[in-house]
């Protein structure tokens, strides 16, 4: 019953809709021979389909490994979590999640279609449509007239937005992304902020986005995850009211500042910088 | 490591390969041996069969019951080694003998595999295990090397069988030493130091001509790939027959290997590096010291390592081509000769031992003196 | 965007303009050096040679000069050292003038050496990648097979080579086999450490990428470790030819010199034929990097399809 009340709280909390990802008391701590790191102490989190989630933090706490828990890629010690409703594992193996990396890693011996091409290959997809929906969506991110090109001869904000492209092209309701811009110098990182965020508008996804920029976060997000490290652990979830037609103007306005300004406070209470 | 409550499946394999073993004849032909002829056996036996039905029913730890294993394992193969010899069924062995090795193919297996799983965060341990690991499958080959030439009784100038080796190896030991003597301590050593010694100097000496470098290293390392052995004759009728030949064999079969890797071993400091010597006006011999020649040790240690086996090569495959009437290549020409194959073995065991002693050797100061190397930080 | 694209162009022809300079600058040091190396042959041929020269001359009571000498002594039968332009005559009459099928004709016994070379590379190279694919999956072979293959090579195998070989020859294995064996032996250690290498160089995103799609290991094996490892394969294979061929001409050394490059030297060396000798070794050398070459070719060939930088 008590379950049930929290599970019925968390659904008018998240509003938007069912949930995607649901975290609860979730602990991971790795061992090493220094004795055991406590990445994840503790999170409690939900996520509703639509929603685009930042996580922010400083380095080292656990933003990065949060994700790749949901990815499965790694496995938590404690607690529990579903991923559209399933275990992560399962949802892992049903591919219902598209993830972007810090760096492209685009294969270097596969052009670009190809490398579009990649998961669908896996999923067994035929070679026809293989190629025909990688077409569509190197078109959505504004890549067409490259497939036949190799990573090395593409930029690095091209090369991410293949590897979108890439993470998009067998249709995942989720999107995971970590860092994916933050090697990329901050015009294009602007650049592709914008787009990203029409992107989100036109399909609808449910994007769940780690940043340590606190402009990227309040920019795209809709709703602002908070961390802290050692142990890492959310200290606090900034709902971002703000439209959701943005453009990089809104950047100046005393509601983006705001909204910003808190994310900054929770950074601080959460973690001095001293150390 | 989890610890499995309903027994493992592959004990129950050699359990089961193992029951049958016992009622099946051991050996063939005319007279059938059986178990019960030969008792003196069963003591050895009987702990791998415990600890099997034991592990059957109820498992372990993987790691601590690969060790149980493999002791266990290590017993009852010392039975089939007394099964062969002692109970006469060497060259006669039946259908019970083998799935009796079979089983302790299956339990051997079984417990390698789990001690190679053993994960520990303390270092010593780990290490211990990472040895005792490849120790016990070498151990385990030459086991079946001799259950297969003994039991089948392969024609000893096939195969001889280890046991023939070792007993060859020990009863000619004045032989030996005296072939290990003029080849290994005469023409290996002499010919890996002069070889060696010259290739790094003429590597440094061309690194100050920038021409003469560009025009040697491609030359090297074409001559790297080269059939280099070849010259083993031509240098037999220069120097003569005894060690000289030899290790001026060696001496070029050195030489390349270490020209090209020290010569790219001193291009490996960085540029930065090299813009900070600068900076402190250091000139080109404290640059050379401070910074080149250790930024080059990985690549000098790696042509000391090629070299090492080169070494040996090079004086054995000389000798083939006239020697005095010692020498190990000498030996093994000749006794493969005379169809004497135990000898030849046993040579070979001896350069076995004596390659990987010298590479060993070198490996081991390499790791002191080149530790920071990233390649020997702790492996992931 | 089209900016990028411009960038890669460039980069293209950087690159071309990179292999010509590299070309230019090479060339010239290449050349000197081995015009260095031939004036020194000629030299040590003269003074090697001259002893016996001289001896014979004052035995056939002859008057000579310097120059007499040193004519000598580049024409000998049997030269201690053959000047270079004597193994070349030797050559073009061995290579060029024989028939191929003759037993004389360096072709035939090349062939001889190059067919149980490349039998022995594709075992060999067969049997590495087996090994490393099975050492890359398996944790126990990593753990228990790996420092084995790595102390197999301190044995000097090329030892055995004769025993392989009489052995063999006694059960009946005649020919071309003992000799590929020999050369699987050696072929096969280059070919497993490289590809373990290679087939651990995918880096760990790409691998995290598989694992997101839950590609099985065959799809990570095929679609990524597979091509992550080609590089280092074709830097293997170079080092694994090239000792494919020792192992060839050495396995050929106690078959009682019939056949092979192998045999020539040893026939050479029994009748004091130097000239044979070094003929034999030259045309070792020429095929060593002729097939060294041939490999490298394929390697540039396969890896700009795949995309590699010019």
């Amino acid at each position: 019953m008590v379950a049930m009340q929290e599970q019925l709280e968390a659904r008018t909390d998240a509003g938007s809709g069912p949930l995607v990802v649901d975290v609860r008391d979730l602990s991971l701590t790795f061992k090493t021979s220094d004795g055991p790191v406590y990445a994840l102490s503790h999170v409690d989190l939900q996520i509703a389909e639509g929603d685009f989630v930042s996580f922010i933090g400083p380095s080292g706490c656990g933003k990065t490994t949060m994700l790749r828990v949901i990815a499965d890629l790694e496995r938590p010690t404690d607690g529990q979590i579903t991923v559209n409703g399933v275990s992560a594992e399962e949802a892992r193996l049903n591919r219902s999640y598209g993830y972007v990396f810090q760096a492209a890693a685009l294969y270097p011996w596969r052009n670009i279609l190809r490398n579009v091409t990649l998961p669908l290959e896996i999923m067994g997809v035929p070679a026809a449509e293989r190629r025909d929906r990688a077409r569509r969506y190197l078109e959505l991110v504004n890549l067409a007239g490259f497939e036949k090109k190799f990573p090395w001869q593409l930029s690095g904000g091209m090369q991410q937005r293949a590897s979108i492209a890439r993470a998009l092209c067998f249709d995942p309701a989720l999107l995971l992304m970590d860092e994916p811009f933050g090697a990329l110098d901050e015009i294009v990182r602007d650049h592709l902020n914008e787009q990203l965020l029409q992107l989100w508008e036109k399909t609808g996804k449910t994007v769940v986005f780690v940043t340590h920029s606190i402009p990227e976060a309040v920019f795209l997000s809709s709703k602002i995850v908070v961390m802290s490290p050692r142990p890492g652990r959310v200290i606090d979830v900034i709902h971002n009211d703000l439209p959701r037609q943005r453009t990089l103007d809104i950047r100046e306005s005393p509601a983006f500042l705001s909204v910003a300004h808190r994310v900054r406070q929770g950074l601080r209470a959460g973690h001095s910088y001293d150390d | 490591m989890s610890a499995d409550a309903r027994g493992d499946r592959w004990c129950r394999v050699a359990l089961l390969l193992m029951a049958p073993a016992l009622v099946l004849p051991l050996g063939g032909g005319e007279a059938i041996s059986r178990w019960s002829d030969a008792a003196g056996a069963l003591p050895f036996l009987l702990p791998l069969a415990g600890v099997c039905a034991w592990f059957s029913w109820r498992g372990m730890a993987i790691a601590r019951q690969g060790a149980v294993l493999v002791l266990a394992v290590a017993l009852g193969a010392w039975g089939a080694v007394d099964l062969l010899h002692e109970h006469g069924i060497a060259g006669r062995a039946a259908s019970g003998f083998w799935l009796y090795v079979l089983a302790l193919w299956v339990a051997a297996w079984r417990g390698i595999d789990g001690l190679a799983r053993f994960r520990s965060l303390d270092g010593r341990a780990q290490r211990a295990v990472n040895l005792l690991v490849p120790a016990a499958f070498g151990l385990w080959l030459i086991f079946l090397w001799e259950m297969v030439t003994v039991g089948f009784g392969v024609p000893q100038v096939l195969l001889p069988a280890p046991s023939m080796v070792a007993e060859r190896f020990a009863g000619s030991l004045n032989l030996l030493w005296a072939d290990f003597r003029q080849t290994f301590l005469k023409a290996v050593i002499s010919g890996y130091v002069l070889g060696c010694g010259s290739g790094f100097i003429v590597a440094v000496l061309v690194d100050r001509v920038p021409f003469l470098q560009r025009g040697l290293l491609p030359l090297g390392n074409l001559v790297s790939a080269l059939p280099i052995v070849g010259v083993a004759p031509i240098m037999v009728m220069w120097f003569g027959f005894d060690w000289q030949s030899k290790a001026a064999v060696v001496v070029i079969m050195t030489f390349f290997p270490m020209l090209v890797n020290t010569v790219t071993g001193l291009a490996a400091a960085g540029a930065l590096e090299r813009d900070l010597m600068r900076s402190y006006g250091a000139g080109y011999w404290p640059t050379l010291a401070k910074l080149r020649l250790p930024a080059a040790m990985p690549f000098i240690f790696n042509a000391l390592k090629i070299n090492s086996t080169l070494a040996l090569i090079g004086a054995i495959v000389a000798e083939f081509f006239g020697t005095p009437i010692v020498g190990m290549g000498f030996r093994i020409s000749t006794e493969v000769g005379r169809m004497n194959v135990d000898m030849v073995w046993a040579e070979i065991a001896l350069a076995a031992l004596a390659g990987s002693a010298f590479y060993g050797l070198v490996a081991l100061s390499e790791r002191a003196t080149t530790f920071w190397h990233p390649s020997f930080r702790a492996e992931r | 965007m089209t900016t990028d694209a411009i960038g890669g162009d460039e980069r293209f022809a950087a690159g071309s303009a990179r292999v010509g300079r590299v070309i230019g600058q090479r060339a010239a040091p290449i050349a000197v050096v081995v015009l260095v190396v031939l004036v020194a042959w000629y030299v040590g041929a003269v003074a090697m040679n001259a002893r016996l020269q001289i001896d014979a001359f004052e035995r056939q009571e002859v008057a000579w000069d310097r120059g007499d000498l040193v004519r000598a002594t580049l024409s000998q039968e049997r030269p201690l050292l053959p000047a270079p332009h004597q193994i070349l005559v030797e050559m073009k009459k061995t290579i060029i003038d024989q028939k191929i099928t003759s037993k004389r004709s360096l072709v035939f016994h090349s062939w001889v050496t190059l067919s149980s070379t490349l039998l022995g590379f594709a075992i060999g190279t067969a049997l590495g990648v087996v090994l490393a694919i099975g050492i890359v999956h398996v944790t126990t072979l990593e753990k228990s097979l790996m420092p084995w293959v790595i102390s197999s090579q301190t044995i000097p195998i090329l030892a055995i080579a004769p025993m392989v070989v009489v052995v063999l020859g006694a059960i009946g294995l005649k020919g071309l086999l003992p000799k590929a064996i020999i050369s699987t032996y050696l072929c096969f250690f280059p070919v497993t450490i490289g590809m373990v290498k290679g087939l651990r160089a995918a880096d760990s995103l790409q691998l995290d990428l598989m694992q997101t799609y839950s590609a099985s290991r065959w799809q990570t094996l095929w679609m990524l470790r597979w091509p992550a490892a080609l590089p280092f394969l074709f830097t293997s294979l170079k080092v694994a030819i090239a000792i494919a061929l020792v192992g060839a001409i050495v396995g050929e050394l106690p078959t009682g010199a019939q056949a092979g490059l192998g045999a020539r030297l040893l026939a050479g060396s029994y009748y004091g034929q130097t000239i044979q000798i070094w003929s034999a070794l030259l045309t070792a050398a020429a095929l060593a990097s002729l097939l060294v070459t041939a490999v490298g070719v394929i390697e540039r060939l396969t890896l700009s399809r795949m995309g590699g930088r010019p």
